[in-house]
């Protein structure tokens, strides 16, 4: 990257082109790396389990390099090799060209105390906007195909009367440059392959290296003709669009039972594909997607995203374009796949709706009972509302599903940006204390009034609105700027190929070419704020057990000295999670505001802002930034994660959890993220797993987004015995019931302890 | 039957507050826990009102048949997707039979299926008034000698047989529970005799219940004595015994709540 940059011919040329031209030249001198047994090939870094850096959008410091080296968590090993090169060409050339520098720069003040404060992430600073996933285009059109439509996109330019011709053509041209770039990639991978076909000598891997060379040739090129090059097409697409820039949540086939499955049927009927084999293909795709670390992040972003997983969510299920159920042959078999494989990457999900079948839900409860996480659980017709509701049409909406962690997209045809992390909880503190963060004595918010002042909790909320909406055009402001800064310097015109209606309109993936483009803030802890507010209505206007003054003086001690207080807080007071009005309904005031404050907002691309609520690991982050809080939490610690309840405060039974859960408005967002717990037994036979395949369907039908289970191991149960407090809603079976773990006597939980490990899988 | 003042220590903070708000002088702080006065001590709810933790609470209170109704309501969407419902149980639920019966109209009013633990241990009139109005039966049996029923029981078992007779005369939906105690009636007769009672009544299922002491804690939790601590839990080999010797005379087993 650095050496072409330096190049005559990256100054004489356009943005877009440039970027074209760069990513080329990566293709044309990557390492091209071919595994032993391999039959899907293509690598991301020189190796598997290998990434590589992106100094154009983060100049890694040496101390950077240094700190992934050595870190324990997430760490990435940098040879000395590395470092070198590092010193010597890359940091003098780009140390302060980055875009995470122009980014920095160009932060207002206010932006940046509320940043370092913890008010807000920004998703931008390290990695490029992507949050897409791939539609059904590339299975019958190869890139000589994009070509064309490329060609006639050109040829429809109007240079008399449009004043972006000349932008279009050059940002078409690029698309152009990068088809013909991934061409070239590709056939050399062939070369490759016949290189070791000359040296080979077992039979069986010769016929496979020689298909591997056939396969290479003739896509991405052409249409792929069968289930192979169906896979080797997706691949090389994903290694192109992850070579091009680091996007968030790398690439992501998406609907991949629906868009292999004439492939799979073709291949059975005329006898050039069988089960197993299907079968094997798709385990060597999962082991390329486990095999792709993410790219290493440092300083916030690797705390608000603290992990190697690149967020490829596998859709299974949901319905087709025409509104019949999507489930068919390859669903289950994917499934098989998941099961067996039991790796964190890809990730993969079922899309449940009305019209699909039970039996298809259960092979998945089957799956997700051996508790590794996978799959997790999404709500069709809830996400096609959610899409609708955004303006989409029916056939995009049908053909959408949920990515990333558990956000809605119009598959092929919408750039849905996440733009960073919203610390709700942040943002109250910060209004107690009339805009000051405690943490640091600094002035980060606007002047609300004096708490204690308040009489009711309207006049606390009126100001905490006040404070939220401040914040929001703070981090909307930023947003606006580096969207240009991204749409100007660091244009994706590989990726805008696969993304419609780009190479229709002219413009890139990050201009505004999508045929939707949505800006997302996701907001992050709910539960601690909602618990935090119906505390202060109830404690302090209410029941009057505490003054404001002596409520604040308490968190301002971290609860030192206020232990009983913060028992009170902690256990006589409503909670949300319980299906309490009282609670719920703080819930849904609280809802209000953030959607009204974010949601219709125009950004710089055409499109609107919208909001969700899912974490990924900045919970914790944030909890370490904010103080003592009136729920009873102490300085420090997480705040809420998803939509869940503040860990513990449900204390009804997942039946509650689900009524309080399901008062939030989905459909008004885009993706909720919620987490459960069970221990294994509760899934222990037919009738447990019957029992949740009821629960998650009647969620559902309360139009909830999404449902994961974490399925408890004996650890788990120990550590529970060790921290009560942390495992408050975890449930256990006694014997012909349920119970919370923590509330049982130290000799039943020892012997559930023994048959949990006992009953093991 | 009246409410009760438990006291769980685990979550007991001992900060004091329930023994300087005791109207009846009724609890002492000391050095890591409160003692109770059980004597002294009329489950006013005072103290548990003040204390912050929850570690004392009054159990059992009087509640409508509204107020029942509103929460079985909250979960209704959960009975249309399972076809689940509600179970009464207790204590035993047919000592409060007007209440009951109110309750089973209710449920059968909203097509909510209806399930009731007993032991059977009332009036044949008291069982005769809620039985249409009960979806499914679970009946417990727990000895069939009459003598050792009295022993371990202070009744006698007779009224509870009859019952069962009645009930399975004119119906089959009844779940029979066997609570497995060992060494009171674990014995091979004591089995023998409940198969075969069971399979006369024309009742193929049966639900092992083995005895568990989570009971402990909760006596010791509400000061009450708990007199059967010599005894263990039956263990996995001598469970699958029982269930075997069940199966032999025909009977459907399945070992727990069913």
């Amino acid at each position: 990257m650095t050496e072409f940059y330096k190049s005559d011919v990256a100054g004489q040329s356009s943005v877009p082109v440039r970027r074209a031209l760069a990513f080329k030249h990566l293709l044309e001198n990557k390492r091209i790396y071919i595994g032993e047994h391999e039959l899907i090939i293509g690598e991301r870094g020189l190796a598997p389990k290998a990434v590589p850096t992106y100094p154009e959008i983060c100049c890694h410091s040496l101390k950077d390099l240094e700190i992934l080296n050595t870190r324990k968590k997430t760490p990435y090993a940098v040879d000395e090799e590395t470092k070198r090169i590092y010193k010597e060409e890359i940091i003098p050339f780009w140390k302060g060209k980055s875009i995470r520098d122009a980014i920095f720069s160009k932060m207002s003040g206010e932006w940046k105390k509320a940043y370092e404060a913890g008010v807000f992430t920004e998703f931008l600073e390290q990695r490029a906007p992507g949050h897409t996933v791939l539609d059904g285009k590339i299975y019958g059109k190869g890139l000589i195909g994009f070509g064309k439509d490329i060609e006639r996109s050109i040829e429809r330019l109007d240079f008399l009367n449009d004043p972006e011709a000349y932008e279009k053509r050059e940002e078409l041209q690029a698309m152009k440059i990068t088809a013909e770039a991934l061409i070239r990639y590709a056939e050399r991978h062939a070369e490759k392959a016949r290189e070791l076909l000359k040296k080979e000598k077992s039979p069986e891997r010769r016929k496979e290296l020689k298909k591997i060379a056939e396969v290479c040739t003739n896509v991405p090129t052409n249409a792929p003709r069968d289930f192979w090059e169906a896979l080797q097409y997706y691949w090389f697409v994903h290694l192109g669009v992850i070579a091009e820039l680091n996007p968030w949540d790398s690439f992501n086939p998406g609907r991949l039972d629906q868009h292999l499955y004439p492939f799979y049927r073709k291949g059975l009927e005329d006898g050039t594909l069988t089960k197993e084999k299907a079968k094997e293909l798709l385990q060597l795709l999962w082991v390329k997607f486990n095999n792709q670390p993410a790219p290493p992040k440092v300083g916030v972003t690797a705390e608000e995203s603290n992990t190697y997983n690149d967020f490829a969510l596998i859709n299974t299920g949901g319905v087709k374009i025409d509104g019949s159920d999507g489930v068919n042959e390859l669903s289950y078999l994917i499934l098989d796949v998941v099961e067996e494989m039991r790796l964190p990457q890809p990730s993969s999900m079922v899309q449940i709706s009305k019209k699909t079948p039970d039996d298809f839900l259960r092979r998945a409860l089957k799956i997700i009972k051996t508790g590794f996480g996978q799959p997790s659980v999404f709500n069709t017709d809830e996400i096609i509302q959610e899409l609708l509701r955004q303006g989409k049409s029916i056939e995009d909406a049908r053909n959408g599903g949920a990515s990333g962690c558990v956000e809605t997209g119009a598959f092929g045809k919408e750039c849905y940006i996440l733009t960073g992390y919203f610390n709700m909880v942040k943002v109250l503190e910060i209004t107690l204390n009339n805009g000051i963060d405690p943490r640091t004595g600094q002035e980060t918010g606007i002047e609300t009034g004096n708490p204690v002042e308040f009489d009711s909790f309207d006049e606390l909320f009126e100001a905490f609105k006040k404070q939220l909406n401040y914040f929001v055009e703070v981090k909307i402001k930023g947003n606006n700027v580096i969207e240009r800064l991204y749409a100007e310097f660091l244009p994706a015109p590989f990726l805008s190929l696969f993304i419609d209606d780009c190479i229709a309109n002219g413009k890139d993936y990050n201009n505004g070419g999508a045929r939707y483009n949505t800006n997302y803030i996701q907001g992050v802890g709910l539960g601690t704020i909602t618990d935090s507010l119906a505390a202060i209505t109830y404690q302090v206007f209410e029941e009057k057990q505490v003054t404001f003054e002596g409520l604040l003086k308490a968190l301002k001690a971290n609860f030192k000295g206020h232990e009983k207080l913060r028992q009170k807080l902690l256990n006589k007071t409503p909670k949300y999670g319980n299906d309490d009005e009282y609670a719920d309904g703080v819930m849904k005031t609280v809802f209000e505001a953030y959607y009204s404050a974010i949601d219709g907002r125009p950004n710089t691309k055409g499109g609107r802002y919208r909001i969700n609520l899912l974490p990924t690991t900045v919970h914790v982050y944030f909890g370490q930034l904010v103080g003592a809080t009136p729920d009873g939490r102490k300085a420090g610690e997480p705040v809420s994660e998803g939509v869940s309840p503040v860990q513990g405060a449900d204390r009804k039974g997942p039946t509650a959890v689900i009524k309080s859960v399901s008062k939030i408005d989905h459909v008004r967002t885009g993706g909720t993220l919620l987490n459960q717990k069970f221990a294994p037994e509760l899934l222990a036979d037919e009738e447990g797993m019957d029992k949740l395949g009821f629960l998650i369907r009647a969620y559902f039908k309360l139009d909830g987004h999404h449902i994961q289970f974490n399925v408890v191991n004996a650890d788990t149960l120990r550590e529970a015995q060790k921290h009560p407090e942390k495992f408050g809603d975890l449930l256990v079976r006694v014997a012909g019931y349920s119970d919370y773990f923590v509330n049982l006597s130290v000799e039943l939980q020892n012997e559930i302890i023994g048959r949990t490990e006992h009953k093991s899988f | 039957m009246a409410p009760e003042l438990m006291y769980r220590r685990n979550r007991c903070i001992k900060c004091g507050e329930c023994a300087a708000s005791c109207l009846q002088e009724a609890i002492a702080l000391q050095a890591n826990r409160i003692s109770i006065s059980r004597r002294r001590c009329n489950s006013c709810g005072e103290c548990s009102q003040k204390c912050p933790t929850g570690a004392l609470a009054v159990v059992g209170k009087e509640v409508s048949v509204e107020e029942v109704v509103k929460e079985i309501d909250k979960d209704a969407v959960f009975y249309d997707e399972s076809e689940g419902g509600v179970t009464f149980s207790g204590g035993e639920p047919l000592l409060q039979s007007d209440f009951l019966n109110a309750l089973l109209d209710e449920c059968n009013e909203r097509g909510i299926h209806t399930a009731v633990d007993t032991c059977g241990c009332v009036s044949p009139e008291t069982v005769e008034k809620i039985s249409d109005k009960v979806d499914l039966f679970l009946y417990d049996i727990k000895l069939l000698d009459d003598k050792a029923h009295r022993k371990y029981t202070g009744v006698s078992n007779k009224a509870i047989l009859r019952n069962f007779e009645k009930l399975a005369r004119n119906r089959n939906d009844i779940l029979v529970r066997f609570p497995i105690v060992p060494k009171v009636n674990d014995g091979k007769d004591n089995v023998a005799k409940t198969a075969e009672f069971v399979l006369s009544q024309g009742i193929k299922r049966i639900c092992l219940l083995p005895y568990h002491r989570a009971g402990i804690e909760k006596y010791r939790s509400l000061g009450r004595v708990y007199k059967l601590r010599r005894i263990k839990p039956p263990s996995d080999q001598e469970l699958m015994k029982i269930k075997k010797r069940l199966e032999t005379f025909g009977l459907d087993v399945k070992i727990g709540g069913g």
